[in-house]
């Protein structure tokens, strides 16, 4: 079952003729929004979630009233119908929610743009509102008020063994990953430390005003074995807002439209909710190679074609493993890429992570990240890579996962 | 390794139809595993039918030797991010069996400094005074 992807060989290299994928260049992200990230909001999430569709409707040029539809992530705790409630958004023909927590990040601009390719909606809100770092925290103990519960898979049958929250379930994969192709915990540190690098050029950042260095990375505490602090996201009260429109109708607005190329989903066999350790091996991530496979695949493009990177990054360790997947370097050359930290920053071959991304700026489970991927197409970002063509987002990893190709 | 906290409970297994043969035999202090007889094949976790061959009268619950190797794991030595039932620092790992399929479980009598991959190991039982039976892995002889 495994065939296709230990070969790396994916069932079709036939590009799709235009109509047989319409969603490409259909659409365009038009407008981005968010609040401040903090660790204390101090207010609501539905407050926080309007209030950064307001700031998106502004950045866009739209009126309230155009907005006709709604994308949310299935764990959310704020839906359309209050959304709606709350802005006076009089009607709204389509609404959907994405599953599998930030896998569903660049899913929630696959339904919109698939959507709007379709006819369906013509103006469609994508968003994310947490108060990760002061509220209910994803994942949280059990045994703490904010149980999570035996979830009613093999999943609920590995919890009493005490791996019960995201940090360790990835480090599983990391501990494999790490012993696999001899990376070291200096290796690793390179990823937070570029994308520290890049939060300290964006004020809007968590971590906007404390640089980090390998030493600092090395000597942190363990989080979990192998993950230490800085191989962690940063938890974020906030909330980030993404309008995809028509292309037609992006055309009018007032920002430069980043068209969507290309926005595509994968899931694989054997999987199971950020614990999929029956694989023949446990040191990739064939969701996002399935998802990167078939993005090459509807975009026409190569890896080689992308100016800039945001890969969602909740652990350091998934950078490397994600620049594999999706075609960037070899199976197992991930960390190489990293090292020293020349190749992903600003001025490298592939900048990543230029706002801070998880790491550094704020963890809105990816919404954020595809509002730096636009800013990168608007010519925009605080750590602007010239003449920024193609943009790429990915999503979380470790679950059903989902990836956009954006174009100027 | 993997001390429990008295007066705090333990979370159950989730346990449904597909995979109440395993945790039956676990119970009796046996490891169980899904077994293909079409396809020869061991399975875990449980499924309702062979992925492989798509029969679901061909499954049987074959006993495994309870012998492996770790395969990886992780070490909870914060309090911020564990489980509050048990005392840190606590190893989950990952152990690959003869039968060729992992499991995820503890681990008993092993050193922190002890538990790396590769590390040959066994099975073993407890019964906690709360009526569940669990299983773990010790060191064993390669
Ligand atoms: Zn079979």
């Amino acid at each position: 079952m495994f065939d296709e992807y230990l070969a790396r060989r994916y069932r079709t290299t036939t590009r799709p003729k235009k109509e047989h994928y319409l969603v490409k260049d259909s659409a365009a992200i038009v407008g981005i929004g968010a609040t401040e990230f903090s660790k204390d909001s101090g207010r609501s999430e539905l407050q926080m979630v309007c209030e950064a569709v307001k700031a998106a409707v502004d950045d866009a040029g739209l009126q309230m009233e155009e907005i006709d539809g709604f994308v949310r992530f299935e764990m959310d705790y704020t839906d359309e119908m209050h959304i709606c409630s709350s802005l006076g958004i009089p009607k709204l023909t389509y609404f959907a929610e994405c599953g599998w927590g930030g896998g569903a990040s660049c899913s929630t601009i696959v339904h919109a743009a698939a959507a709007i390719a379709a006819g369906v909606a013509e103006c469609i809100v994508c968003y994310r509102g947490m108060n990760e770092a002061s509220g209910r925290r994803y994942g949280r103990i059990p045994g703490t008020p904010s149980i999570m519960t035996a979830p009613r898979d093999h999943f609920g049958s590995i919890l009493p063994f005490g791996h019960c929250t995201p940090p360790g379930w990835v480090a599983m994969f990391a501990s494999r990953y790490l012993h696999e192709f001899d990376a070291t915990a200096e290796d690793l540190a390179w990823v937070s430390v570029v994308c520290r690098e890049h939060a300290n050029r964006n004020p809007n950042a968590i971590f906007y005003d404390r640089p980090l260095t390998v030493q600092e990375c090395v000597e942190a505490r363990m989080i979990i074995e192998p993950l230490r602090l800085y191989d962690c996201c940063v938890d974020t009260d906030g909330a980030v807002a993404i309008i995809v429109a028509s292309a037609e109708k992006a055309k009018k607005l007032k920002q430069k439209p980043a068209y969507i190329v290309g926005a595509t989903q994968g899931n694989a066999t054997e999987g199971e909710l950020m614990t999929s350790y029956y694989r023949p091996v446990i040191s990739g991530l064939p969701e996002a190679w399935y998802t990167g496979q078939e993005l090459w695949r509807v975009t026409g493009a190569i890896p080689s074609d992308v100016n800039v990177a945001q890969f969602y990054d909740a652990f350091s360790p998934l950078i490397p493993m994600q620049l594999e997947e999706y075609g960037f370097c070899d199976r197992g050359k991930g960390m190489d890429f990293c090292r020293g930290g020349d190749r992903i920053r600003l001025g490298g071959e592939l900048p990543c992570n230029t706002s801070g991304s998880h790491l550094s700026e704020a963890y809105l489970h990816g919404m954020n990240l595809i509002a730096e991927a636009v800013r990168q197409i608007r010519g925009t970002s605080t750590a602007q890579v010239k003449n920024a063509e193609l943009s790429l987002v990915t999503g979380g990893l470790g679950i059903p996962t989902s990836a956009i190709l954006l174009r100027n | 390794m993997v001390k429990l906290i008295e007066g705090i409970p333990i979370m159950r297994p989730y346990i449904d139809l597909d995979n109440q043969g395993y945790w039956d035999a676990v119970k009796n202090h046996k490891l169980v595993l899904q077994y293909c007889t079409k396809c020869n094949r061991f399975i875990h976790p449980p499924r309702p039918m062979c992925p492989t061959c798509r029969s679901q009268d061909t499954m049987e619950w074959k006993e495994s030797s309870g012998k492996g190797i770790l395969y990886s794991y992780v070490m909870f030595t914060s309090p911020k991010m564990a489980y509050p039932a048990y005392e840190l620092p606590y190893a989950v790992v990952l152990v690959e069996l003869e039968e060729g399929v992992r499991i995820v479980t503890n681990t008993h009598e092993i050193e922190p400094d002890e538990v790396q991959i590769g590390l040959p190991v066994e099975v073993m039982f407890e019964d906690l005074p709360d009526g569940q039976t669990v299983y773990r892995f010790k060191k064993r002889e390669a």
